[in-house]
């Protein structure tokens, strides 16, 4: 266990070495064939459209996959990603319906929403040391019920405000979606917070062992704390660039992100087990999620298909590369 | 002379467990406008069993120090099955329930060799094996419907001599079938001893890969049976994404209730059905009370919440500070 956790540390090192990392290589190959495959099935597929049109696709998942990494890197898991994708936007839209002030303010409320479910997730793991994916499961069956008692068990009437839409449909720089640009603002924000900020080393160093970080002199739990408050604000982004994109907030649109969501970042390399993982792997499984989807979306694969596919894959990837080392 | 000391302090989950079902299930009856009948008694039995039989599942895994994400789909898919198979004469019924149940053995067996022999962490693993569970349940009922053997049904799911639930006498057949032995055999000495320290329990020799993968395996049959009696209740088949997420939540909210140690190596499946049925007591509890029904969700989650909570009253018997970090 140790002789695997010294060469986490010394592949991660220098750059190139981490660039060469095999799972993220594999990843990457995986894309060029689905994107081979595709173009056999139908010639549109490399065109340039096509590719921006997935890419804007990615993005959205790319932003929880994001926070999602932020979680997985401790060792831990965050669970409440469906609830708080769907309380940040339900949350957007209600604000909105407030006059101008709510419509101002539409976006940062929905985020903070999901920043609070972040921080409840984190005092339970930080502080009373509740393992993450119960206290993450329990907080998303609260967030449920806080929109379901919202709601009234229907969808919410609001609609998105004009800045979500032009945030998640609307080109700023000609020919690039403002959803690719905002994923591509946060995944470099990422990788400086990862790579160049002492909180990052400790994030890696927690994930490593914490009781070793611990005892360096980092302050653990204030770090877990923030990684989950973190990644509940990035999924209740994710869920107001989705309002925006479909121009409404719906029951259940953030149940389908939580396999995607883990399955990017663990296809990406990042170990489940914590403490290893680059963010370029994480942004090769959020493409190679989306491919997959948009090719079965394509060959009209119904939905029973998808998820058994969608299943069979993220299993068979993970033997690849995922297992844990050999007992003992 | 200690020996029903150490029996108590082994039973305390399962006692308190007990303890609160029998408060909760106390007030709910007598405030329930029928009072404690048959009827009422009937009713929530049905109920909570299918909880019951779920939650065992969890609990099989969760003593490995494991845990399946894919329980409730097991119970979803093995309900759609069951639609379509537990029906006609007296042997094709037969047939069927001994298919479906083969399924939810098939399904645990898969579960337990991909986590066991592929070393895979349980949380992504049957996260990714619910989804192709989903799928196939899906493949088999894309709208809700089918039948199945009424006579059946109505049996496993009506009273014996007008006063015992018949579904309570079926959820002790399979305690003694299934819970008792396995827990008294060797592979269930294996699995709490791999769930209390996987290294010691290798370093004595104890036979822990075949302990783990008998649990994920019974962890498979028992949400079968779980999804058997759910198609005696409604009579048709449902490939509901929702429910199937919602079982797997409440059982993992009935083992912790049920003093099940979600570290592994501590609980036992009694104390799990007990947590069952006192978590499907406290819900309906809204009922009797007249309040909203769209209340439940947030009600149980905040209940699921306190429940995880409580284990934190552990840490203020902390000395070392280390021990936090397990």
């Amino acid at each position: 266990m140790s002789e695997t956790t010294l060469g986490g540390i010394a592949g991660r090192m220098p750059k190139f070495l981490r660039r060469a990392d095999p799972a993220v290589v594999t990843a990457f190959a995986c894309i060029v064939i689905l994107l081979l495959l595709g173009s056999l099935y139908s010639r549109s597929f490399l065109s340039p459209e096509y590719l921006l049109q997935q890419l804007k696709v990615a993005s959205f998942l790319g932003v929880i996959a994001t926070g999602m990494m932020l979680v997985i890197l401790l060792g831990q898991i965050d669970l409440s990603v469906p609830w708080s994708v769907a309380t940040g936007a339900m949350m957007a839209c209600a604000a909105a319906a407030y006059g101008p002030v709510g419509v101002a303010l539409a976006i940062p409320f929905g985020v903070l929403c999901g920043v609070a479910i972040g921080i409840v997730n984190g005092i339970g793991v930080a502080y009373l040391r509740i393992p993450s994916m119960i206290i993450t499961l329990a907080t998303n069956a609260v967030a449920q019920g806080l929109m379901v008692v919202y709601t009234g068990g229907f969808s919410p009437q609001d609609s998105a405000t004009a800045a979500m839409r032009y945030l998640a449909t609307g080109f700023t720089i000609p020919g690039v979606p403002n959803a690719v640009i905002i994923w591509a603002l946060i995944g470099a924000a990422m990788v400086f917070v990862l790579t160049r900020t002492s909180f990052g080393r400790a994030v890696y160093g927690i994930g490593n062992r914490e009781r070793a970080a611990y005892l360096s002199g980092i302050d653990t739990r204030r770090i877990v704390l923030i990684a989950f408050a973190v990644s509940g604000g990035l999924s209740a982004f994710g869920g107001v660039l989705l309002a925006g994109y479909a121009s409404k907030a719906a029951q259940s649109m953030g149940d389908a992100y939580l396999l995607p969501s883990i399955a990017a970042v663990v296809l990406g390399g990042t170990s489940i087990l914590g403490g290893r993982g680059s963010y370029l792997g994480t942004v090769a499984g959020v493409i190679l999620i989306t491919l997959l989807q948009s090719i079965l979306s394509v060959m009209q694969m119904p939905e029973a298909g998808r998820q058994i596919i969608y299943g069979v894959v993220i299993v068979a990837m993970l033997l690849l590369y995922g297992r844990a080392p050999a007992s003992r | 002379m200690k020996d029903w000391r150490y029996w108590l302090a082994e039973q305390r989950g399962t006692l308190l467990a007990f303890g609160i079902f029998i408060v909760m299930f106390a007030i709910y009856s007598a405030n329930h406008p029928a009072g404690f009948t048959a009827n009422v008694v009937q009713t929530a039995a049905n109920k909570g069993v299918l909880l019951a039989f779920v939650a065992m599942a969890q609990t099989l895994v969760v003593i490995t120090a494991g845990i399946d994400l894919s329980v409730g789909m097991i119970f979803t898919l093995t309900n759609c099955m069951a639609s379509w198979l537990v029906i006609g004469t007296g042997l094709e019924t037969a047939f069927g329930v001994l298919a479906v149940l083969g399924t939810g053995l098939l399904c645990g067996a898969v579960n337990g060799a991909i986590v066991i022999y592929g070393r895979l962490q349980p949380i992504v693993a049957t996260i990714a094996t619910g989804a192709v569970f989903f799928g196939l349940a899906l493949l088999l009922r894309p709208v809700p419907g089918g039948s199945v053997n009424e006579d059946l049904a109505d049996f496993l799911t009506g009273r014996f001599f007008g006063v015992v639930p018949a579904s309570l006498v079926s959820l002790l057949v399979i305690v003694l079938v299934v819970w008792v032995p396995f827990s008294r055999s060797e592979f269930g000495r294996a699995a709490y001893a791999a769930g209390s320290s996987e290294t010691a329990a290798y370093m004595s020799g104890v036979p822990i890969r075949r302990g783990k993968f008998l649990a994920y395996t019974l962890a498979g049959l028992l949400a079968a049976i779980g999804g058997l009696f759910l198609t005696f209740f409604t009579y048709t088949g449902e490939a509901a994404y929702a429910s199937g997420n919602a079982y797997t939540l409440f059982s993992i909210a009935a083992v912790v209730l049920g003093g099940v140690s979600l570290f592994g190596g501590k609980g036992s499946a009694i104390g799990a059905i007990f947590g069952a049925l006192a978590f499907r007591t406290i819900g309906d509890l809204l009922f009797v009370f007249d309040f909203d029904p769209l209340w439940q969700p947030l009600f149980q989650g905040v209940i699921l919440l306190i429940a995880v909570s409580l284990g934190a009253f552990a840490l203020f018997r902390v000395r070392n500070r280390l021990e936090w970090f397990l």
